[in-house]
C-alpha cells in the first residue's frame, strides 16, 4: 500500500533527523572524549586533534583505556554489574513468570483490574520506589523490627548496603518489565494448543514444561533483555541501596563525572559499557521488531 | 494452575507493601520513620511552604508536559513509517534508534548527550547553555522509544481495509489519516501520551547529566534529599504521588469497564 | 455387562449443563455405538460445542453422567479419558513438527522411544503424511494439517474420537474432498466418532448417525435419509434442506389443509396423531407442469414467480394463486436431465404442481 503522503521523504525525516542528532550523533562525542585528555577547562577535556599550520595533527590517545584495565576496580566493577543484573533478571523471571500466567488465565474485567494492579508501581517515581526500601531494610528499620519482636534473630541482620538489597531493588523496580512481555505472550497463546495438551494426554505440569513455556520463550527473552541490560548500567539503586563498596559500573560513571570530574575516563567507561551491551541489545532489537510484526 | 493465583497475590504484596509503609509513616508525627507516635499531616504542610520543591515541581511539569506531547508527535510519525511505508533505506538504522533507547541503560544516554550538547555548544554557539531545554531534548529523545511501541501496535491491529475503503470513496491519503487513521489510534496516542509523561516525570539519571545550574527537576531535588537519609516530607510526597497515579488509574480502568459494558449492551440491544 | 452395553461405545445419561443458569445442555440423553461416526448438528449456541467439550472432559456436566464403555468418565480429568479430539484450529503445537506432534501423547504414556516411533509412522501412512515428518505445522497447507491433526489424534487408539467442525478451517472445494477421505480414514480404523457441525451437508456425508440439536436439546436422532425424509418437527425439516410448509389440522384421522386448493391425503405412516400440524413437502418432491388442469387431490395450481439456474437443477419459485394459501411461494427443483430442455418455465407462466402422497410427510405443530 502506498503511504499516506505522495513524498514517504518528507515524512520519515522528522523523526530520523531527531534520532540521528539527539541518540545516534552523541555516541560519536562519547567515542571522541573517550580518546581525550582531562585537564582543568570548560569543557574538561582536550582536543584529539589540532589544525595547524595546515596540518591536521592527532592528539587522541588510548590512554583512557588502558587506565581502565590497570586498575582493577574498574574491571571489578563491571563484572560485578554483570553478575548482579543476571542474577536479579533470574530472579525476576521466577517471580514474573507465575504472575504473568496468573493475569493470563483470568476472565474480564478482572485479567485488566490485575494487569492494572502490576503496572501501576512503575507509574510511580522509580527513585521514590527504591527509596521506600530503606526505610524497610535499614538496621533498625521496619523489617528489622519485626524479625526482633517475633523473636527471629537476635539481632539487627544487616540488609541494606549489601548485595542481597540490590536484588531486592532491582527485582522491585524491574518485576513490571519482565511481567508485561510475558503476559504480551501468554495472551497470544491459543488456549486450543493446551487444552490438545491434556486431550493427549499431558498432565499440567507436562502441559506447562512441554507447551506453555516454549511457546511464550519470546516473551521469558523479551523480559530478561529488558531488565538485564538496564540494569547493567543502574545508578539509582547501587546508590541508594548499595554499600559505600558495591561497585556497579552506573555508580562508578557517576562518580567519575560528577565527583572526579574527569569527563574522558567517564567516557571511556560508557564505551566499554556499550560494547558489553551491543550484542544484547541487537538481539533485543530483532525480537522487539518481530513482536512488533514490523518487516524487514 | 491455581498456584499461580497465589504467587500472583504474593507478588502483588511484594509490589505494594513498601508504598504502603510510605504512605502510612507519611503521617507520622516522629521525624524517625520507624517508630510511629501519633498522627500528623505536617509533613504535608512543610511539603508546601519548600519553595525549592515546589519550584521543582512545576519545572518538571512543564518539561513532563512539553515532553509528552513532542514523543507522540514524533512516535506517531515513526510508527507510521514502521508500519506502513514497508522497506526503505537505512531502514536498519532507523529501527535500532527506535528500540535501542528502550533498554539502554541511562548513564550512557544522558553522559552522551550532555557531551553532544557541550560539544555543539562550542561548535555553533547552540545550545547555549542548558537548561529546560536540553532536558526537554532528552527526554524526548528516549521517550519517542517508548511511544513508537505503543502506537505501532496498535497501528498493526488496526484494520487497514478501514484506511482503504476511505480513499476507495475518495479521500485524499492525508484526509484518511487525519479522518480515519488518527481517531482509530486515539487510544494508543494517549497512553502514549502518558506514558512519554510519566517516564519524564519521573528521570533522575538522564536529567542529572543534561541540566545546567538552576533547572533542577523534582527528581534531582528528591535525590538530593533521599541521599542523606529518610525523610518523612519525602514520605508525604510519595504519597501524594501514589494517590494520584492510584486514584486516576481506577477512575480510568472503571470507566473503561463502564464503556465496553455500555456498548456491549448497546451492540446486543440492537441485534 | 449385558450385550447392549457393549455394543455402546459412549452413553451420555441426562447431562445438563448450565452457564449462569442458563442452560446450554439441557437434559440429553445419547447412546452411540462403537465404530459409528456420530455427527451433533445444529446452529451456533445450540450446545453441540458444550456437549462435545464434556466428553473431551474440558466442561463437567452441571447433572448427569457420561459413561464411555460402560465406565464413569465424570471424575476424570481430560488427560486421563480415553477420548482424543480434533481441533476446530487443529491446535497443532507451532514449535515441534508433524512427527513431535504426533508422538507427544505417546510420549505421555512413557511408551518405549522405539514403539513411538512405529507407531507415527504408521499413522502418517494412514493419513499419507509420511513425506512431512519433520515439517513444522506452519510449513502445511491446511489440508494437510488437518491430516496431521486428525493423525495425532488417532495415535493414542481413542475408545472416542472427538472431531470439532471438522472441516471448519477449510475452502469449500477441499471440504468435500476431505469429507470423504476423512469418513474413509475413520471407519477404516473402526474408531467411534462423535463430531460437531453446523453443516447439514457435512454431517450427512460423514455421518451414520445425526443428533438435531437446538438450545441445549436433542430434537431428533436418526441416519441422515431418517432425519431428511421423515423430520419429526417444524425445526428438523426445516434444518435440514429445504423444505415447503403448509399449515393443516388432522381430527378423526381426517386430514384438512386450507392453504392448498385441493384435498392432501398423506402417506399411511404420517397421519397417527389429532390436532394443528405442518403439511411439509421437500421441493425436489414436487412435479412441475404447465397448463392449469387440476386434480381433485394433492396438487395445486400457481404463476412461476422466480427461477434460478443452479446448473444441477433449477429452483424454481411458484406463487399459489387458488384457495386459502392464495399468495404463498412454493419452492420446487427441476433436475436438469437434458442439455436442450424440452420444457422451460417463463416468469408468471401458470404451472400446476403436484406431488405423491409418500412425499407428504405431516409435522405436529409445536404450538397450536
Amino acid at each position: 500500500m502506498k503511504g499516506v503522503f505522495a513524498h514517504k521523504f518528507w515524512v520519515i525525516v522528522w523523526p530520523y533527523i531527531w534520532m540521528l542528532v539527539f541518540f545516534a550523533l552523541p555516541f560519536g562525542f562519547i567515542l571522541k572524549i573517550s580518546l581525550a585528555e582531562s585537564m582543568i577547562a570548560m569543557p574538561p577535556y582536550s582536543d584529539i586533534w589540532s589544525w595547524s599550520d595546515g596540518r591536521l595533527t592527532w592528539l587522541g590517545s588510548l590512554d583512557n583505556y588502558r587506565f581502565l584495565l590497570e586498575d582493577d576496580l574498574y574491571y571489578l566493577a563491571y563484572f560485578n554489574s554483570l553478575r548482579l543484573a543476571a542474577v536479579s533478571t533470574v530472579l525476576c523471571l521466577f517471580i514474573a513468570y507465575p504472575m504473568a500466567y496468573g493475569i493470563s488465565r483470568m476472565e474480564e474485567p478482572y485479567r485488566s483490574l490485575f494487569l492494572l494492579l502490576v503496572i501501576l508501581p512503575s507509574w510511580t517515581s522509580f527513585l521514590i520506589r527504591i527509596y521506600a526500601w530503606i526505610g524497610l531494610l535499614k538496621t533498625n528499620g521496619l523489617v528489622n523490627h519485626f524479625f526482633m519482636s517475633v523473636g527471629l534473630v537476635d539481632e539487627p541482620l544487616t540488609m541494606l548496603h549489601s548485595d542481597f538489597a540490590i536484588y531486592l531493588g532491582i527485582v522491585y523496580g524491574y518485576l513490571p518489565f519482565m511481567i508485561l512481555p510475558i503476559y504480551a505472550n501468554l495472551m497470544k497463546l491459543d488456549h486450543s494448543l493446551i487444552e490438545a495438551g491434556y486431550d493427549l494426554g499431558a498432565r499440567p505440569w507436562k502441559v506447562f514444561l512441554t507447551i506453555i513455556l516454549p511457546l511464550s520463550m519470546s516473551g521469558v527473552v523479551a523480559g530478561c533483555f529488558l531488565v538485564f541490560i538496564p540494569a547493567v548500567g543502574e545508578f539509582i539503586i547501587p546508590e541508594l541501596l548499595g554499600g559505600p563498596d558495591t561497585l556497579m559500573i552506573g555508580k562508578v560513571l557517576w562518580q567519575e563525572f560528577f565527583v572526579n570530574r574527569d569527563w574522558p575516563v567517564a567516557s571511556a567507561i560508557a564505551v566499554v559499557m556499550l560494547t558489553f551491551l551491543i550484542v544484547p541489545i541487537y538481539f533485543y532489537r530483532r525480537l522487539e521488531m518481530k513482536q512488533l510484526g514490523v518487516g524487514e | 494452575m491455581k498456584i499461580s493465583r497465589y504467587l500472583l497475590l504474593a507478588g502483588l504484596v511484594f509490589l505494594y507493601f513498601p508504598l504502603l509503609v510510605l504512605v502510612i509513616y507519611s503521617f507520622n508525627e516522629s521525624r524517625l520513620v520507624t517508630i510511629w507516635t501519633e498522627f500528623s499531616v505536617k509533613w504535608y504542610l512543610e511539603l508546601l511552604e519548600d519553595r525549592q520543591l515546589m519550584d521543582a515541581f512545576f519545572l518538571s511539569l512543564q518539561i513532563a508536559c512539553s515532553t509528552a506531547f513532542m514523543s507522540v508527535l514524533l512516535g506517531t510519525i515513526a510508527a507510521y513509517v514502521l508500519v506502513k511505508f514497508g522497506r526503505f533505506p537505512g531502514q536498519t538504522l532507523f529501527s535500532s534508534m527506535i528500540i535501542a533507547p528502550l533498554v539502554m541503560p541511562e548513564v550512557i544516554t544522558g553522559l552522551s548527550l550532555l557531551l553532544l550538547f557541550v560539544g555543539l555548544g562550542n561548535w555553533l554557539g547552540w545550545p547555549a547553555s542548558r537548561g529546560a531545554m536540553t532536558i526537554w531534548i532528552a527526554h524526548v529523545t528516549f521517550s519517542v522509544a517508548f511511544v513508537t511501541i505503543v502506537i505501532t501496535s496498535r497501528l498493526r491491529e488496526m484494520d487497514s481495509s478501514l484506511e482503504e475503503a476511505a480513499m476507495d470513496l475518495g479521500a485524499t491519503p492525508l484526509k484518511v489519516f487525519l479522518v480515519i487513521t488518527l481517531p482509530l489510534i486515539s487510544p494508543a496516542l494517549i497512553s502514549g501520551w502518558l506514558l512519554a509523561f510519566t517516564l519524564s516525570l519521573d528521570d533522575l539519571v538522564i536529567a542529572s547529566f543534561v541540566s545546567g545550574p538552576g533547572s533542577s527537576t523534582l527528581p534531582m531535588v528528591i535525590y538530593s534529599s533521599v541521599r542523606l537519609g529518610v525523610s518523612p516530607k519525602i514520605n508525604a510526597l510519595a504519597t501524594i504521588f501514589v494517590g494520584l497515579i492510584l486514584v486516576g488509574s481506577f477512575v480510568f480502568w472503571w470507566s473503561m469497564q463502564r464503556w465496553t459494558r455500555y456498548s456491549a449492551a448497546k451492540t446486543s440491544g440492537q441485534q | 455387562m449385558n450385550d447392549a452395553k457393549v455394543h455402546c461405545a459412549v452413553e451420555v445419561v441426562n447431562v445438563s449443563k448450565y452457564f449462569d443458569d442458563v442452560a446450554a445442555v439441557d437434559q440429553v440423553n445419547l447412546k452411540i455405538n462403537k465404530g459409528e461416526i456420530f455427527a451433533l448438528l445444529g446452529g451456533s449456541g445450540c450446545g453441540k460445542t458444550t456437549l462435545l467439550r464434556m466428553l473431551a472432559g474440558f466442561e463437567k456436566p452441571s447433572q448427569g453422567d457420561i459413561k464411555i464403555n460402560g465406565v464413569s468418565v465424570l471424575n476424570s480429568p481430560p488427560y486421563q479419558r480415553p477420548v482424543n479430539m480434533m481441533f476446530q484450529s487443529y491446535a497443532l503445537f507451532p514449535h515441534m513438527t508433524v512427527e513431535q506432534n504426533i508422538a507427544f501423547g505417546l510420549k505421555q504414556d512413557k511408551l518405549p522411544a522405539a514403539q513411538i516411533v512405529a507407531r507415527v509412522t504408521e499413522v502418517l501412512g494412514l493419513v499419507q503424511m509420511e513425506k512431512f515428518r519433520s515439517r513444522k505445522p506452519a510449513q502445511l497447507s491446511g489440508g494437510q494439517q488437518q491430516r496431521v491433526a486428525l493423525a495425532r489424534s488417532l495415535a493414542k487408539k481413542p475408545a472416542l474420537l472427538l472431531l470439532d467442525e471438522p472441516m471448519g478451517a477449510l475452502d469449500k472445494k477441499l471440504r468435500m474432498q476431505m469429507q470423504l477421505e476423512l469418513a474413509n480414514i475413520i471407519e477404516s480404523v473402526g474408531v467411534t466418532c462423535v463430531m460437531v457441525t453446523h453443516d447439514q451437508e457435512e454431517a450427512m456425508t460423514m455421518a451414520d448417525r445425526i443428533a438435531i440439536m437446538d438450545q441445549g436439546r436433542i430434537m431428533q436422532v436418526g441416519q441422515p435419509r431418517e432425519i431428511y425424509e421423515f423430520p419429526n418437527s417444524k425445526l428438523t425439516a426445516e434444518f435440514i434442506g429445504s423444505i415447503n410448509l403448509f399449515k393443516a389440522v388432522v381430527s378423526g384421522g381426517e386430514l384438512t389443509c386450507d392453504e392448498l386448493p385441493g384435498q392432501v391425503v398423506a402417506g399411511e405412516a404420517n397421519a397417527a396423531f389429532d390436532g394443528p400440524c405442518y403439511v411439509a413437502l421437500r421441493p425436489e418432491k414436487i412435479r412441475l407442469e404447465a397448463g392449469r388442469n387440476l386434480d381433485a387431490k394433492n396438487c395445486a395450481a400457481g404463476k412461476v414467480n422466480d427461477i434460478a439456474y443452479l446448473g444441477s437443477h433449477n429452483v424454481i419459485h411458484v406463487r399459489l394463486d387458488v384457495g386459502a394459501g392464495q399468495g404463498k411461494v412454493v419452492q420446487v427443483h427441476v433436475s436438469n436431465f437434458a442439455r436442450h430442455a424440452t420444457q422451460t418455465f417463463d416468469f408468471e407462466q401458470s404451472v400446476v404442481l403436484s406431488w405423491d402422497q409418500d412425499a407428504v410427510v405431516l409435522i405436529k405443530a409445536d404450538q397450536p
